[in-house]
């Protein structure tokens, strides 16, 4: 493996989860300033909770997470679950320019460059003529470029997307694409959670195969194997049936006798 | 027609503060009741409302009808019942609507035993109802602060109260504005409640948040346009209202709420957005 430079995310022995049940369980591993980083597993691997843990959503249940050098604003994050109201009365434009949120604020106002960040913004994702019209108007396609284009004015050192392409056409995935290689190339550290393998092998340089546990994590052409993949299913199955205090943890069963 | 419309409040200083109160009450409570109706909270307000029933009777209990001690023990009580409401939420498995509706009803009857215990049934029928045509400077100056405060600190936390209706995920993870947004927003809710009590009484303030909210839907399709849109339909109301108390010899905060209630039930008929009028028209679609 290539040496890596500074990380951007440190995980150590990172325990996440909800109500006690761990979701991702004892990870350690850097993510690398830069990295193009895809997170691979079946349903239930935690990647999502993963991602929330980095936006500082979810605390650790255990061990600690470290976003080095970097401020929360520095990280953007499109969720799986986008808690987004499309019936809002808001304008396609409106939606976009609140990427502009860490310049502007609550209350800054947008001038004329400005503008004209949006607009390119929403050229670059394709609806440069769908700025008027309200969120309620576009396909679930549409929608996703919107959010695509928003996430390209934050402008952020950290970029989070938790399965970016559900119910997105093909050519709608090859458009962004494009944006997350161009943003990998603008030396921005990409974690993105896909279940496209093939998609994977063709773009992302590092993977890292989540199963609550790090199964495999490195370059992608190296770990990303058939048996890997049959290991990360196996492994999401077996832990679902334990429900005991997490026996590597000693802290965690001296605190909780029962 | 115009000196029918003019001549009560030009022969009656109690018809002009009427007016001038509710005017003001216009003012202030319907952008709430618009950001109550994009937050999808509309019947929260409704449960507000009633919420701060008991403060203002513990008031009364305690200084008789005195406009500060009603509004303050208002106030405290519709904020309590606000925050724990939303603690509850946050630190049990009961959703905010289910615990806001417990703690309201348990305010309610305890505000209705407080006033029926001490106090005549007048009295009670004032909170109640409200005494718009006995609104005294005192009111009025305070009616008038609570709108102008509310315009102002709505103009301060615009932004991020639109994205925490729109997108509250978003407002979380890029700032730290969404919990002081929203809890400014709760205060913003119950001052206007309790501003509006004293005019309309604690059962109809919350019409004159929501109705002209939930009308100016059905002609604005941006938040900027729906908080005017709002805020005209609560002056008509206003002045309809009165000259319809006043000629029909009609309780006025009912008939206040009442037209309020017309222009909601007209502009679901006719709207320019999506009233049900344009359904039965028979309209060929556009090329894109």
């Amino acid at each position: 493996m290539s040496p890596r430079p500074e990380p951007a995310i440190t995980f150590s022995d990172l325990t996440l989860g909800y109500d006690r049940h761990p979701a991702v369980h004892h990870i350690t591993g850097k993510v690398a300033k830069g990295e193009l980083l895809a997170i691979v597993g079946p349903n239930g691997a935690g990647k999502s909770t993963l991602f929330k843990g980095i936006v500082g959503e979810l605390k650790p249940l255990g061990g600690s997470l470290k976003i080095d050098s970097f401020k929360k604003s520095d990280v953007a994050y499109l969720p799986q679950q986008i808690e987004i109201d499309r019936s809002f009365p808001i304008s396609v434009f409106d939606c976009v320019a609140m990427g502009l949120w860490r310049e502007i604020g609550a209350w800054r106002g947008l001038d004329s460059a400005r503008k004209t960040h949006v607009v390119q913004a929403l050229a670059t994702v394709g609806l440069q003529d769908l700025g008027v019209r309200p969120v309620g108007a576009l396909s679930g396609g549409q929608f996703q470029r919107v959010l695509f284009a928003r996430l390209l004015l934050q402008d952020a050192a950290i970029i989070l997307l938790d399965e970016p392409f559900r119910a997105v056409d093909t050519k709608t995935v090859a458009d962004l694409i494009v944006l997350i290689l161009r943003w990998h190339e603008e030396g921005r550290t990409v974690l993105a959670a896909l279940h496209d393998i093939d998609q994977v092998r063709a773009h992302f340089p590092v993977t890292l195969i989540l199963a609550r546990e790090v199964v495999t994590w490195g370059e992608t052409r190296k770990v990303l194997t058939p048996a890997n993949l049959a290991k990360s299913r196996q492994l999401v199955e077996a832990f679902d049936e334990h429900a005991e205090i997490c026996a590597r943890d000693g802290e965690a069963r001296k605190r909780q006798p029962a | 027609m115009i000196d029918a419309i003019t001549q009560p409040f030009i022969e009656f200083s109690f018809m002009r503060r009427a007016l001038v109160g509710c005017l003001a009450l216009s003012l202030g409570a319907p952008p709430i009741g618009v950001f109550l109706m994009l937050r999808r909270m509309s019947l929260m307000g409704d449960a507000m409302s009633h919420a701060i029933l008991p403060g203002a009777a513990i008031g009364y209990l305690l200084a008789g009808l005195s406009l500060f001690a009603m509004s303050l023990g208002g106030f405290a009580a519709g904020l309590a019942v606000a925050l724990s409401a939303g603690l509850i939420a946050r630190s049990t498995v009961l959703r905010e609507d289910a615990s806001l509706a417990a703690f309201y009803l348990v305010s309610l009857a305890l505000g209705v035993l407080i006033v029926s215990v001490r106090g005549s049934n007048i009295d009670l029928l004032h909170v109640l109802f409200g005494t718009v045509l006995a609104l005294d400077d005192q009111a009025l100056l305070l009616v008038a602060s609570i709108s102008t405060l509310s315009l102002l600190v709505l103009a301060v936390i615009y932004r991020p109260l639109v994205l925490e209706c729109f997108d509250p995920q978003f407002l979380r993870s890029t700032s730290d504005f969404s919990s002081p947004t929203y809890f400014n927003f709760l205060v913003l809710v119950v001052l206007n409640l309790v501003s509006g009590f004293q005019a309309l009484g604690t059962l109809m303030a919350v019409g004159i948040m929501l109705l002209p909210a939930v009308t100016a839907r059905f002609w604005a399709d941006d938040v900027s346009g729906l908080i005017l849109v709002a805020i005209l339909v609560a002056f008509a109301a206003s002045l309809t209202g009165l000259l319809l108390s006043y000629y029909a010899n009609v309780p006025t905060g009912p008939a206040i709420i009442l037209l309020a209630g017309v222009f909601y039930l007209v502009s679901v008929r006719v709207g320019a957005k999506g009233g049900l009028v344009w359904g039965l028209l028979p309209r060929k679609h556009l090329e894109a």
